[in-house]
C-alpha cells in the first residue's frame, strides 16, 4: 500500500504555548529604570581640619525640624516658597566672586538678583546649609533637597539660554549623547562653574526624639 | 435553491497561523527586556519620594543598593528605619563590609563611578539616611543618589 502524504503537524497549540512564556515574562518583568537625585558626598575631613570661615550673609540656612517643619535664616517658611527664596539667594550677587586659581571672579554680571549687601556674594560662594533632625521624616527631606536643586536648575537654564540659546537640560542631553564634543563641554563646564551647586548637609541635631 | 447552499458554507476561518509569529514577538521583547530581582526584599517595598530633578542611574553594574524601610517580619519592629544590605537586614555598621565587597566585583579602575543608590521609604528618618552617609564616606564611597520616582514633587 502507498503511504499515504504525511498529515500536516497541527501548530494551532504553539500560540498557547508563546502566550504561557509571554504572560510568565510578562509578570517577572520590572523595566522600572533606577533614577534618583544624585549627590556627591564630601571627603572625609583629616582630623585637624579648620573649617573655613564664611560671612554669615553667604550661608543660607535650611532647617527641618522633627516635626517636618521648615525655617529658613531663622523665619517659618513652606517647601513651596522654598524654590524662590534660594533662586534670591543664589542669584543676589552682592558683592565679589571668591579666588579662583588666583584669578578673581570679580562681581556677578550674570546674576539678576536685587545686589542686597545682607544676601550672597556671588553664586561661586553662596552656600545652601541644610541642618535637619534625626527624626526627620526623609520624604520631606528630600522635597526640600528637590526644591534647591530646582532653584539651581531654574538658575542654570536661564543662564544657558541667554548665552547659548537652549536650555541646560538640553544642553547637557546634547553632550550626554556626544561626550567627544569640546564645544559642548565647554559650554557645560561653563555654566556649571557660573552657578555651582554647593548645598552642605549638616550634622543632624537629635532633638525631640 | 442555489442561495442555501452557500449559506451553509459559512464564514471561513480566520486565518491564525501569523498569531504565533506576534506572540513571539512579543514574548522576546519581554524576554530581552527583563531583569530579574537579584535580591528579594525582606522590607515592605519602599515608598519611593517623588521629585522633579532626578536623575537616570547609568551603568547598572556600578550600582550598589541599599534599602531601608520597614522589615516584613514584625520581629525587626514596625519602624521605618530598618535597613536592608544583600538580602538580610542590617545595621549601619555593616555597611563599610557591604560596599567593599560589591568593589570586588568591579575592575580597580571603575570604583571611582561607583554609586551607591539608597532607596528609602518616604517615612524613614533622616538619622538612619545619615547614619549610612557617614559610613559611605568612611569607606569613600561617595557617588550617591537618593532613589526618588520622578512626579511633581508632591
Amino acid at each position: 500500500m502507498a503511504r499515504r502524504e504525511n498529515p500536516e503537524i497541527n501548530a494551532g497549540s504553539m500560540a498557547d504555548i508563546a502566550f504561557l512564556l509571554l504572560i510568565f515574562f510578562l509578570v517577572t518583568t520590572t523595566m522600572n529604570v533606577d533614577s534618583g537625585i544624585s549627590k556627591k558626598l564630601s571627603e572625609k575631613p583629616p582630623p585637624d581640619y579648620v573649617p573655613p570661615i564664611v560671612k554669615e550673609r553667604n550661608i543660607f540656612e535650611v532647617n527641618l525640624n522633627f516635626r517636618n517643619e521648615l525655617q529658613v535664616e531663622g523665619e517659618r517658611m513652606e517647601i513651596k516658597d522654598l524654590k524662590e527664596a534660594a533662586k534670591a539667594f543664589i542669584d543676589n550677587g552682592g558683592g565679589e566672586g571668591k579666588v579662583e586659581n588666583g584669578v578673581a571672579t570679580g562681581p556677578c554680571t550674570y546674576c539678576k538678583g536685587e545686589k542686597s549687601s545682607e544676601s550672597s556674594d556671588h553664586p561661586n560662594k553662596a552656600i545652601i546649609s541644610v541642618l535637619s533632625d534625626r527624626g526627620t521624616e526623609y520624604g520631606v527631606y528630600l522635597k526640600v533637597q528637590n526644591e534647591l536643586l530646582r532653584a539651581y536648575t531654574e538658575l542654570r537654564n536661564r543662564l544657558s539660554t541667554e548665552r547659548y540659546g537652549i536650555s541646560f537640560d538640553e544642553l547637557e542631553e546634547a553632550y550626554k549623547s556626544d561626550r567627544e564634543n569640546e564645544a559642548l563641554k565647554r559650554k557645560v563646564e561653563d555654566i556649571k562653574t557660573a552657578y555651582p551647586q554647593i548645598i552642605s548637609d549638616a550634622e543632624p541635631t537629635s532633638s525631640g526624639n | 435553491m442555489s442561495k442555501f447552499r452557500k449559506k451553509k458554507k459559512g464564514m471561513p476561518a480566520v486565518n491564525t497561523a501569523a498569531l504565533p509569529d506576534i506572540v513571539f514577538m512579543l514574548l522576546f521583547f519581554f524576554m530581552v527586556t527583563t531583569t530579574m530581582r537579584e535580591t528579594d526584599l525582606k522590607l515592605e517595598a519602599p515608598r519611593l519620594p517623588s521629585a522633579t530633578e532626578v536623575k537616570k542611574l547609568e551603568h547598572k553594574s556600578l550600582v550598589t543598593t541599599i534599602y531601608v524601610g520597614k522589615a516584613k517580619d514584625p520581629k525587626y519592629g514596625t519602624g521605618y528605619n530598618r535597613i536592608q544590605l544583600n538580602d538580610k537586614i542590617a545595621t549601619a555598621d555593616d555597611v563599610p563590609a557591604f560596599i567593599i565587597n560589591s568593589r570586588t566585583k568591579v575592575s580597580e579602575a571603575e570604583i571611582p563611578f561607583m554609586t551607591t543608590s539608597i532607596k528609602a521609604d518616604r517615612e524613614s528618618n533622616v538619622g538612619t539616611i545619615t547614619d549610612i552617609r557617614l559610613k559611605l564616606r568612611d569607606v569613600n564611597a561617595l557617588k550617591i543618589s537618593y532613589s526618588a520616582s520622578k512626579g511633581d514633587g508632591n
